[in-house]
């Protein structure tokens, strides 16, 4: 077991101008998982790769413990990875592909056998043992790919969007699976995935990348509730923040009607009149007393405990959805027209030009 | 008919070339017409099909002047025609429109293939002079010393060739993959696949040619023997080496085979799984060996059998080089210089020889070409 480090790695594909990893710095502990997350073509996978050793790295370093890696070869980093089509060997039978790596590492028949067998009692798999790839449904596969990476005690797990070809329910299943499976071998993982929900659920740690650069690193609820920019805004929760830019006034914000407070501490350094201010649909609530946000109300979905309400209105001549959380059984229809005001403690605030954060840290 | 090639032959070059390529064309349009156009269904068509009726037997009575024929042939096409539409409709008529259009390939194979098979096997008990002698020919085959040696070298012919070929191809397949000018080297090892077995052994008999000692060498191995100073080697006489020397041309040739084939199987590997067994700790060379060649392992087996069964038929080669000469012989060469002689009950045990060792093999390409396609 060990930490990760990326030192500045950066790839710049041939023929490319543009980096697909940025300078990227980040580093996992020892034990840690750490879940890299944003955008189709961000470089989540291309960082994973080049910490796999499939991927060159031009420029800085990467560490897996105190070695550092970036020019050793794949077989020689210790690390083991689950890819998103899981990669079986099609003419193996379930332990052959299990215990393939130990065959090649010169591991003795009975020790393999053993381990083998240890692995696919903790995966469900033993009834498996002898069947080929083809044999075996989405999940059974799936199984089998983390099987594989298990019986290697690797010094890293790489999963490249392992839960991606599942179906929606198995996928949630495994999801936790592979949480409290990682917890309990305690093995340095990391983990990359689309799917913002993934991330939050899984992750220890979660890295958010946007274009090849890191955006925000933190624990779930660092980047939930205090995101550092508003492409993390918007890209963490579902459903997504309301970001709308807004008027500065003189005790806070304008928010239709209402003047939503924030403090001038944090609006001092804002570069113009106007600011970007971001409030999660449950922090958004509908008023009594028709001041606020006038919101035609498009469309409630219903979830049952409560509903989203997917309404639209007009900030400075600009049209802007809005979503809000609403009661489940008390709340407006769609046709209606409503007044909506932000709780003042989950007001997020941005720069307009740069996109960062101006307001502090929320304190609850 | 003959009248017509009479004229064509006393054209001009220039004239007959485009006269030929007409009736070439005509008589594909015709084939098109009879399988696509004629069948379809419709009032347009039908009045085609009406057209044809009596288009084609009007052909026939001019082109042959007879009414027979004409009679013949209008009875028949309008005989189907009518048959085909008539049961064809909406589904029922199944068997009809089977029989209708498997007829033609059905006949001809039966012509070309089933009938010939068959007189093939009741001639090899017969003598050349037509009486009944039973097993006699095959026993003529295995106990005299060219026969069998003809028969050794066939099976040396299979056992070599398709090996080498595909050991060699796979090679090459393997070590030009994503190199950069790909394309261009698999050109350069697949060009002999466009040139004919004939071509190919005239050129290797001059490659092979000796020339006395002292005498200028115009064989380019000889002249590389020479120019080290060895004394020249007559390649294709002495046994059993010449066989050698013949099968390496049909290396030569089907290496370009092996290799494209197996090149673009190589390509069919999912990366993922070069990238997981490298990550797995292994080699180069162990990905090779327990990824790639399973992944492909449908393809070598469809290489290795092609190959043998073009060795176990190879004729052209040992007829144009040796002629069968010096112990070179091979079955496929015998039939034919059997038969030449008027032996032809001979000829064709020989064939039947050929035939029963052929057979194995081909049912065992089809099964596997049968359970690739199920494996996907």
């Amino acid at each position: 077991m060990a930490s990760v480090t990326f030192d500045k790695a950066t790839r710049l594909y041939p023929g490319s101008t543009k980096p697909a990893v940025d300078a990227l710095d980040l580093s996992v502990a020892d034990g840690e998982f750490l879940v890299l997350v944003g955008p189709s073509g961000c470089g989540k996978s291309t960082s994973l790769r080049m910490l796999a050793g499939l991927e060159e790295v031009n420029e800085g370093n990467i560490l897996i413990g105190d070695r550092n890696v970036t020019d050793v070869p794949p077989k020689d980093r210790d690390i083991a990875m689950v890819f998103q089509n899981y990669a079986l060997y099609p003419h193996m039978t379930v332990a052959e592909n299990m215990g393939f790596a130990l065959k090649i590492a010169g591991v003795n028949k009975d020790e393999r056998a053993t381990r083998v067998l240890e692995a696919a009692k903790l995966l469900d798999l033993e009834p498996y043992l002898g069947r080929k790839p083809k044999a075996l449904s989405g999940g059974q596969r799936q199984r089998v790919a983390m099987g594989r990476a298990i019986v290697r005690q690797p010094q890293v797990f790489l999963m490249d969007e392992p839960l991606s070809n599942l179906d929606a329910k198995l996928r949630v299943q495994t999801r936790t699976q592979i949480a409290s499976l990682q917890r309990r071998l305690g093995v340095t993982t990391v983990y990359v995935t689309h799917d913002q929900t993934e991330a939050l659920t899984m992750g220890d740690r979660i890295a958010v990348l946007k274009d090849g650069v890191l955006q925000q690193v933190g624990t779930p609820r660092d980047l939930y509730e205090k995101p550092q920019n508003v492409f993390v805004a918007g890209f963490i929760g579902s459903p997504a923040m309301n970001l709308f830019e807004a008027d500065i006034v003189d005790t806070g914000i304008a928010f239709g009607t209402a003047v939503a407070e924030v403090d001038r501490e944090t609006l001092g350094t804002t570069s113009g009149r106007k600011a970007t201010i971001g409030v999660r649909p449950e922090d958004l609530m509908v008023s009594a007393d028709n001041r606020g946000l006038p919101v035609e109300v498009d469309l409630v979905e219903e979830l049952g405990a409560d509903g989203y309400l997917y309404g639209h209105t007009d900030v400075n001549g600009q049209r802007v959805d809005v979503v809000a959380r609403v009661d489940g059984r008390n709340h407006p229809n769609a046709g209606d027209r409503v007044f909506i005001t932000p709780e003042p403690k989950h007001i997020h605030v941005f720069d307009v030009e740069s996109g960062l954060r101006l307001s502090k840290p929320i304190t609850v | 008919m003959t009248e017509f090639f009479g004229v064509l032959a006393n054209l001009p070059p220039l004239v007959q070339v485009p006269i030929v390529i007409v009736a070439f064309l005509a008589v594909i349009a015709f084939l098109v017409f009879i399988v696509d156009i004629a069948p379809r269904r419709g009032r347009l068509y039908t009045g085609i099909r009406f057209a044809a009726c009596l288009l084609i037997p009007a052909g026939l009575f001019l082109a042959l002047g007879s009414v027979w024929w004409a009679a013949a042939a209008a009875a028949v096409l309008g005989g189907l025609f009518f048959l085909l539409d008539f049961r064809a409709r909406d589904g029922s008529g199944y068997l009809f429109q089977l029989i209708g259009f498997l007829a033609p390939a059905v006949l001809l194979l039966g012509i070309g293939l089933i009938y010939p098979s068959i007189r093939t096997i009741y001639d090899s008990f017969y003598s050349g002079r037509g009486n009944f002698i039973g097993l006699e020919n095959f026993v003529w085959i295995f106990t005299q010393p060219s026969g069998i040696r003809t028969i050794l070298n066939t099976i040396i012919w299979v056992l070599i060739a398709p090996v080498v070929s595909t050991i060699f191809g796979l090679a090459y397949a393997v070590f030009i993959d994503k190199s950069r000018g790909e394309k261009y080297f698999k050109i350069l090892v697949f060009m002999p696949m466009a040139i004919s077995f004939v071509g190919a052994s005239i050129i290797w008999r001059f490659v092979y040619t000796a020339r006395q000692e002292g005498d200028p060498q115009i064989g380019l191995l000889n002249q590389v023997v020479v120019l080290f100073g060895g004394s020249p080697v007559q390649f294709l006489s002495e046994a059993p080496w010449n066989t050698f020397f013949l099968i390496v041309v049909l290396i030569w040739v089907q290496t370009g085979f092996a290799m494209v084939i197996l090149s673009a199987a190589i390509k069919g590997v999912p990366i993922e799984q070069m990238e997981a067994a490298e990550l797995d700790g292994t080699n180069a060379w162990q990905r090779f060996r327990n990824v790639t060649v399973p992944g492909i392992r449908g393809s070598l087996i469809v290489v290795l059998t092609t190959i043998s069964i073009a060795s176990l038929k190879v004729f052209d080669i040992v007829r144009t080089m040796t002629a069968g000469a010096n112990d070179t012989s091979v079955i496929a060469n015998e039939v034919y210089t059997q038969f030449t002689t008027f032996e032809s009950g001979r000829a064709s045990a020989f064939a039947v020889v050929l035939f029963l060792l052929v057979l194995p093999i081909v049912i065992y390409n089809a099964r596997q070409l049968k359970l690739q396609r199920e494996n996907r």
